[in-house]
């Protein structure tokens, strides 16, 4: 027997030790950086504990900024994309022909690049001064002003990253949302169409009802990934995020950790530990709305 | 005669309900495949011909190659290329090596507090990657890992999801197995690698497919440790072509490097297209 544990532990030895040094150790140690206070990572001194990071951070301007960005991306592209994520798998689920070429066309955007054909969107929207770019030419065959989505107004760029974390996002939602109308049972659509129910009818008593563990989930993972928003950013408007007021909460942490205005772990850690708790509250009060309104 | 016109207007509705249905579809289908076509489109087009079109063109009649030529002799692509290629495969068989025989512990054999240890593990599961980066960032810093392929690969090669995704797998192997081979005196590793991984081959394909993906886009580990483009992976390639590369303004050698980054996956996803899409329905986070 002893020997037999032995042997165990050696089987899960590299595991442990990966997890340990790159996950449950920086996991402690995330919280002591956020409330050492006055850190400096060159001489490796700080001056005492508490939650002074916390203050500094929630009373930076770019912090502020970084909120307000991450909350408008998640406020506006999760209910979006679950919305359009359901009426294209409810469209693919009533359809025959063709619709494995659509499905695997849909797919397309999960296996790419996000860094890569972020610069195809940044130049399908931009204007310079040689070209308006394509997405202004359309704009102009409706009549409308153009508009610098990249280096413009504040509202056009969310717009630009809105789309662009849409366009991203939903090739996993229709996919989730197509398997779950497709286990369905047909027997409560015989038995409704035999008591001629009608369709809109059908869908919202049986059709949603029976997929919402689904879309619940893809609710809860798409805010979790939303609040993490990025890379999406970053190949839109480049790595200078703040000057291009399109920040977000995780790059607001990159930066202070590393690139031009780095070197501050102890307010990277502390937005780290924000970000967290806001992510949390937010799972945790889905979880309750849900108890109410998923059926299982 | 009242049936029939029922029956006729019936078929009628379902005629224009298909005809809105394919044309939403195919709407969609355009928007996802056009900045594809942009790329590709964009990318044959001729500097010369590429600036002086104030109005975008869709479609050009002098395709040229000369744009993949400077993509790869003005930028190091085919340096950022090699380095992915490496981070990639390095990772993910680091990542099946351990996550296999983890699982296999896990699922099999037995040591006092396995329960204990598998929970810790699942929570370990909530944990936000960004919550850890700033002391593995630290950590590789100290250890002078800093653009270095062991700084890159070390920190990302556990996925405790997929040691879980595995653990369950291998937990549907009947027990009848493992007592027969014992009553046989195979060892535990002779029975892992001849029984447990022939079994579980379409789990373990899985698990490599979303790795790689995972691998080939991965861009805030890298950027933050290395600043050397000689460990540029195409992530930061690709930003750094951006922000230096081809005197700025080279839009058609640029989208050469993007179709050069992209097509690999992409030709991925069509060999194994059901292999993707039912592994990313199991295991896949990004959204």
């Amino acid at each position: 027997m002893e020997k037999k544990n032995l042997k165990a532990l050696l089987y899960l030895l590299p595991a442990l030790v990966f997890l340990g040094v790159f996950m449950v150790y920086p996991l402690i140690d995330v919280f002591v950086y956020s409330v050492e206070e006055g850190y400096n990572s060159a001489s490796q001194i700080y001056f005492g504990h508490g939650l002074y990071n916390f203050s500094y951070v929630l009373h930076d301007p770019y912090f502020l900024m970084a909120l307000k960005n991450t909350f408008l991306l998640v406020i506006i592209t999760v209910p979006v994309s679950t919305g359009i994520a359901l009426l294209f798998s409810v469209a693919l689920s009533s359809i025959k022909k063709l619709r494995s070429l659509f499905q695997t066309i849909y797919f397309l955007p999960y296996v790419t690049n996000t860094l890569a054909v972020g610069l195809v969107f940044m130049i399908l929207f931009r204007k310079t001064e040689y070209s308006d770019g394509l997405v202004n030419l359309m704009i102009s065959w409706f009549g409308g002003e153009s508009v610098d989505f990249i280096t413009g107004p504040y509202w056009a760029k969310m717009f630009v990253l809105c789309f662009y974390t849409v366009w991203i996002v939903l090739p996993f939602k229709i996919l989730i949302l197509t398997s779950a109308l497709a286990s369905v049972n047909r027997e409560y659509y015989d038995a409704a169409r035999v008591d001629g129910t009608g369709r809109w009818r059908i869908f919202t008593k049986i059709t949603l009802p029976m997929i919402s563990p689904m879309i619940f989930y893809l609710v809860i993972t798409g805010f979790i990934g939303a609040f993490k928003a990025y890379s999406d950013a970053v190949a839109l408007f480049g790595t200078d995020l703040n000057a291009a007021e399109m920040n977000t909460i995780v790059g607001y942490i990159y930066d202070m950790l590393y690139g031009n205005s780095g070197g501050y772990p102890s307010y990277a850690s502390a937005a780290a530990v924000l970000l967290f708790a806001i992510v949390l509250t937010i799972t945790v009060i889905n979880l309750m709305v849900s108890k109410k309104h998923v059926h299982y | 005669m009242d049936f029939e016109k029922i029956n006729r207007r019936e078929r009628k509705s379902r005629r224009v309900r298909n005809v809105l249905l394919y044309t939403l579809l195919s709407l969609w289908a355009v928007i996802v495949l056009f900045p594809f076509y942009w790329m590709i489109l964009s990318s044959v087009k001729s500097y010369g011909a590429y600036n002086s079109e104030y109005i975008p063109q869709f479609i050009t009649l002098s395709p040229t190659l000369e744009n993949y030529v400077t993509a790869f002799t003005s930028v190091p692509l085919g340096r950022y290329f090699l380095n992915t290629i490496i981070f990639t495969l390095s990772t993910t068989v680091l990542m099946v090596v351990v996550s296999v025989f983890a699982a296999f512990a896990f699922a099999r054999l037995s040591f006092p507090g396995k329960n204990l240890v598998f929970t810790l593990f699942l929570a370990l599961m909530m944990i936000p990657n960004e919550l850890v980066i700033i002391t593995n960032f630290v950590t590789i810093t100290d250890l002078d890992l800093r653009n270095t392929f062991p700084g890159l690969i070390l920190p990302s090669v556990t996925s405790v999801f997929y040691i879980y995704l595995l653990r369950e797998n291998f937990a549907q192997i009947p027990d009848e197995l493992y007592y027969a081979a014992k009553v046989d005196g195979t060892s535990d590793l002779k029975y892992l690698f001849r029984v447990v991984i022939p079994i579980s081959k379409p789990t373990i394909i899985t698990i490599i497919i979303l790795k790689v993906i995972e691998c080939w886009n991965s861009y805030v580990w890298p950027r933050l440790i290395t600043d050397d483009p000689d460990y540029f992976l195409v992530s930061n390639g690709i930003q750094e072509i951006r922000e230096n590369g081809f005197g700025r303004e080279n839009i058609p050698a640029m989208m050469a490097a993007v179709c050069v980054i992209s097509l690999p996956l992409i030709v991925l996803f069509l060999i194994f297209r059901n292999k993707i899409m039912e592994g990313v329905s199991r295991g896949g986070t990004k959204g």
